[in-house]
């Protein structure tokens, strides 16, 4: 008996240890094993001109580790396509490609959602300081800037999230706007 | 010397001195109006214009390789900043940011007068509800970020519309803030010259200044400069149409100063018998000099070939005569070599009515000088030589060739039988034959074009192939019309047809146009109440949207452009570039975008053309443009080979009277053509319409060894002396030719490749095919 409840005090230590050192390395490591799936989005952006937030829904498919396809439905049709360094967007029959290797706060603002989705720790580390709350059912990862030419641009971003699965990205931009996406799985893998 | 001696020499030294100072005060040029036509249709003078002034022929393209990234992107700003300081360069981009913040303040500031959406409906309540949710839409898209700070002052998005219709084509790589090649391993700059296309000495010093600048501001050895464009071609091309000029007059004189030494074994002899060909040479300069103002270094190459030719007569003189005297060499040769000389002026005769300014002038060049070396060897020549023509004995030789005849005659089935196939292999293959087009004839070597080609590709120069051409009376109207044909333009672009275009008006509309857009634009009292309908529901409230009412009113009241207001940005170069005065009026071109995609890289002609009827636009299509006129001097080189093949087939006709002696002195002729044609085609070489010269000059030139046989088929001898001087006339014209096949220039070597060796096989077949003396 006594034996069996300190196993359980055992276990239950080995699982709080747990929970409590559930760090950035598990994290990348669960998200890597994410190898892609299809969501609903809901975007909501915040700016200090307009008085209501624009929001923007749809789907967006990722799949592991470098394509993200992002297609908006509402209010008006509009599809980015990530893949690789390429960026493609389609909007009222214009067509616009980027090459993000041309420009690299562009390329390292791309890296946020890419090395978060694909739990490359090595991508992310290389441009932003991260830390890490929760555990493993709900974390919250932040991604500060390290640079000074992104962080002209972004202040910082928050993902957070269950298990392997992204559900909230949030950037606050430098200027003070920001802009919240949530992502609503459509079927889990 | 003799009285008739002093005489002629004191005259022939008269004519020479004359014609030196022409040659001295004459222009040489060595660019590439040797290639374009002398009478150009409209579109033909499009492709000229721009040949020789167009933005594109001034745009050198600039690689910066080796060291590291930050090392080239910040050699790329220096060359930039030293070199955007000479007059010499009108600009110097290398998309450095800050480098376009001019032209976007230009836009910014005139969008009122210069956004396409600019009309009445867009500043009612509806039109502004809808521009305004668009720029929100917009907002929230990628490209939010850039218009956000501008939202407040351009609620409707004037920014955009201008920019949609932009260059949306692919823009250069950047590295380290300068542009960079696809493989980022390069920084790339793209160089517009001050000096015009054609002026080639501007273009070697605009060159020089960017290699030496770069020299002095990497001079450790790591980095390297790489550098192509039309500028560079023309240059190089010079240089090695000067070189060449030098390099095979040197040799062919060298090789037939040789021959004749070996052959007369007289200084004197020699020197008096270079006397027709420097006469000839000189003749020829002058007279194209003269007929034509500027006389092209190719033509000058020509000379080579001419040496060879015009040395002949005076080997006819001191060999035959050597024997015979002046008088009977006068009586028994002379009309044999006239009638050579008349067949061989004859094909060059045939050049003379060339559109293609390079073959008259070579026509006119070797014409005169073959004339003139003609009349100098009978009326200078024999006074100033004297009775004194001691030749060493060449009679020896005269058995060894005439058993050569001899073995020669037996061939004459099997050389028949070799030409038919010659001939069945040129019909068989007469659709692969030809180069399909100019680049035929260019100076530019492969290696150069595969740089030009890469750089192009890196930088994502613009070719200019299509362009939409306009003239007006004035600058006003030739905006006006601009914009019409722009209109005509957009429809295309909806359609699919062209990707797009560039026109002059879109940054600078016509006065009229921008008093339309003006006059579009409501005042403040009655744009205010719309606005605040208009944006009742919208997330943007009315009353932070001051910017946008001041601007709108101060363009309405005061805005107003100009030529001068783009002074300072990049765009008064595109503008300029785009609009020109001419002696005639102004012009106005359109470059044209193709569809890209899956659409492809062509633009399809004819429903442009539909597109443009009436409006009096003229579409070019460059790359059709140089294929026609390649192929138009083709036809004409055709028509032209074919009438002097006609006029010398007439001479002799009339002269020999008799048509079996015709067959007998065309045969060897016709066979030497198609057996010379049938060995450059295996040998892989594509011919060209030079080819098709050379094969017109193998009759004219070769003919004159036939009418020797002829001759003495007619009087049934063929003296030693006759033999020898033949065959020494023949090495020496063989020489002559056979030197240009050395150039690299296509142009010369397509003439010396025929020629050199129809020259000896016209020797060679009209002995085999001359009726045997010993049955005459």
């Amino acid at each position: 008996m006594i034996k069996r409840l300190l196993g359980c005090l055992f276990l239950l230590a080995i699982a709080t240890t747990a929970s409590a050192a559930f760090d950035i390395g598990q994290l990348m490591g669960d998200l890597a094993r994410h190898k892609g799936g299809k969501a609903k989005f809901v975007e909501k952006k915040y700016f200090a001109i307009l008085d209501k937030p624009v929001v923007a829904t749809g789907e967006m498919t990722y799949t592991a580790p470098d394509r993200l396809e992002k297609r908006t439905l509402t209010p008006k049709v509009e599809t980015m396509i990530l893949d690789k360094d390429i960026l493609s967007i389609e909007r009222d029959k214009q067509k616009l490609s980027i090459n993000l290797a041309n420009q690299p706060e562009a390329l390292a603002f791309v890296d946020s959602i890419r090395g978060t989705l694909s739990g490359n720790r090595a991508a992310l580390e290389k441009n932003y300081a991260l830390h890490l709350a929760g555990n493993r059912d709900k974390w919250v990862l932040t991604l500060l800037p390290s640079d000074q030419k992104i962080a002209s641009l972004v202040q910082r971003i928050t993902v957070s999230g269950s298990k392997n699965q992204v559900r909230v990205i949030e950037y606050l931009q430098a200027d003070g706007d920001r802009a919240v996406l949530n992502i609503d799985p459509v079927e889990t893998q | 010397m003799t009285r008739p001696a002093t005489r002629a020499f004191l005259l022939w030294l008269l004519a020479m001195a004359a014609g030196a100072l022409v040659v001295w005060h004459s222009r040489f040029s060595a660019d590439m109006s040797f290639f374009l036509p002398a009478r150009p249709s409209a579109e033909q003078q499009v492709l000229v214009d721009q040949l020789k002034e167009g933005v594109v022929s001034r745009l050198l393209m600039v690689a910066v390789e080796g060291g590291d990234p930050a090392g080239r992107a910040a050699a790329s700003r220096q060359l930039r900043a030293r070199l955007g300081a000479l007059p010499e360069f009108v600009s110097v981009q290398n998309g450095e940011s800050g480098s376009q913040d001019a032209d976007r303040d230009f836009l910014f500031a005139h969008r009122y007068l210069l956004s396409p959406a600019v009309t009445p409906a867009r500043f009612t309540e509806e039109g502004l509800r809808a521009a305004v949710a668009n720029s929100i839409d917009l907002l929230a898209s990628p490209a939010g970020l850039m218009l956000k700070p501008l939202l407040p002052r351009d609620p409707t998005g004037e920014l955009v519309e201008m920019i949609a219709g932009l260059n949306a084509g692919a823009q250069p790589n950047v590295r380290d803030g300068v542009w960079a090649s696809r493989d980022g391993e390069r920084a790339m700059l793209l160089i517009q010259t001050a000096a015009l296309g054609s002026d080639t000495d501007g273009q070697e010093r605009a060159i020089g200044l960017i290699r030496s600048t770069f020299a002095a501001l990497a001079p450790a050895g790591e980095l390297r400069l790489q550098l192509s464009g039309p500028g560079l071609f023309a240059v190089k091309s010079r240089t090695t149409i000067q070189h060449e000029v030098s390099r095979l007059t040197l040799i062919s004189t060298l090789a037939i100063v040789a021959v004749l030494f070996f052959v007369y074994r007289s200084p004197r002899l020699m020197t008096l018998g270079l006397l027709p060909v420097v006469s000839g040479a000189l003749a020829g300069i002058v007279a194209v000099s003269l007929a034509y103002g500027t006389v092209f270094g190719i033509t000058v190459g020509f000379g080579s070939a001419l040496i060879g030719e015009a040395v002949d007569y005076s080997i006819y003189y001191f060999v035959q005569s050597g024997r015979l005297g002046v008088d009977p060499w006068r009586a028994r040769f002379w009309p044999t070599i006239r009638l050579g000389v008349l067949t061989s002026v004859g094909g060059f005769a045939a050049l003379l009515f060339s559109g293609f300014p390079g073959l008259a002038q070579l026509g006119l060049y070797a014409l005169s000088g073959v004339l003139t070396a003609a009349l100098v060897t009978r009326y200078i020549l024999p006074p100033l030589a004297g009775s004194d023509i001691r030749l060493r004995d060449l009679s020896h030789f005269g058995p060894v060739l005439k058993r050569g005849i001899a073995l020669l005659q037996v061939l004459r089935w099997p050389v028949l039988a070799l030409t038919v196939a010659a001939a069945i292999l040129l019909a068989v293959n007469r659709d692969h034959l030809w180069h399909p087009n100019l680049s035929a004839l260019s100076t530019v070597s492969a290696e150069d074009g595969a740089i030009d080609q890469a750089l192009r590709a890196d930088i994502s120069a613009p070719d200019a192939r299509y362009m939409v051409v306009i003239t007006a009376a004035d600058r006003e109207s030739a905006l006006q019309a601009a914009e019409r044909a722009g209109e005509q333009l957009d429809g295309l672009i909806a359609t699919g047809l062209i990707g797009g275009y560039d026109s002059p008006a879109r940054f600078l509309p016509s006065a009229a146009r921008q008093a339309e857009r003006r006059a579009s634009l409501p005042p403040t009292t009655e744009l205010q109440p719309r606005l605040k309908a208009a944006l009742a529901d919208s997330p943007l409230a009315a009353h932070k949207l001051g910017g946008f009412l001041a601007d709108l009113e101060q363009t309405r009241l005061h805005g107003h452009i100009d030529r001068a207001t783009l002074d300072g940005t990049g765009l008064a170069l595109a503008v300029d570039s785009l609009l020109l005065q001419r002696s005639t009026g102004w012009s106005v071109l359109l470059p044209l975008r193709p569809p890209g995609g899956e659409q492809g890289v062509d633009i399809a002609i004819e429903p442009v053309r539909a597109a443009l009827a009436g409006s009096g636009a003229l579409f070019v299509d460059m790359k059709h443009e140089f294929d026609t006129l390649y192929n138009d001097y083709l036809d004409e080189a055709t028509l032209l080979s074919l009438a002097g093949f006609v006029a010398i087939v007439g001479l002799l006709a009339t002269t020999l009277r008799s048509a079996r002696r015709l067959g007998r002195l065309l045969l060897p002729l016709l066979a030497s053509v198609a057996l010379v044609i049938a060995s450059l085609h295996l040998a892989g070489e594509q011919l060209h319409l030079l080819h098709l010269i050379g094969m017109l000059l193998i009759v004219a030139v070769g003919s004159n060894y036939a009418l020797f046989f002829d001759h003495a088929g007619q009087t049934g001898e063929l003296d030693d002396a006759t033999l020898v001087s033949m065959v020494v006339a023949n090495l020496t014209t063989a020489i002559g030719f056979g030197t240009l096949a050395l150039s690299d220039v296509p142009v010369l070597h397509a003439v010396g490749a025929t020629v050199g060796p129809g020259a000896i096989l016209a020797l060679l077949l009209a002995a085999c095919f001359v009726s045997r003396p010993e049955q005459a």
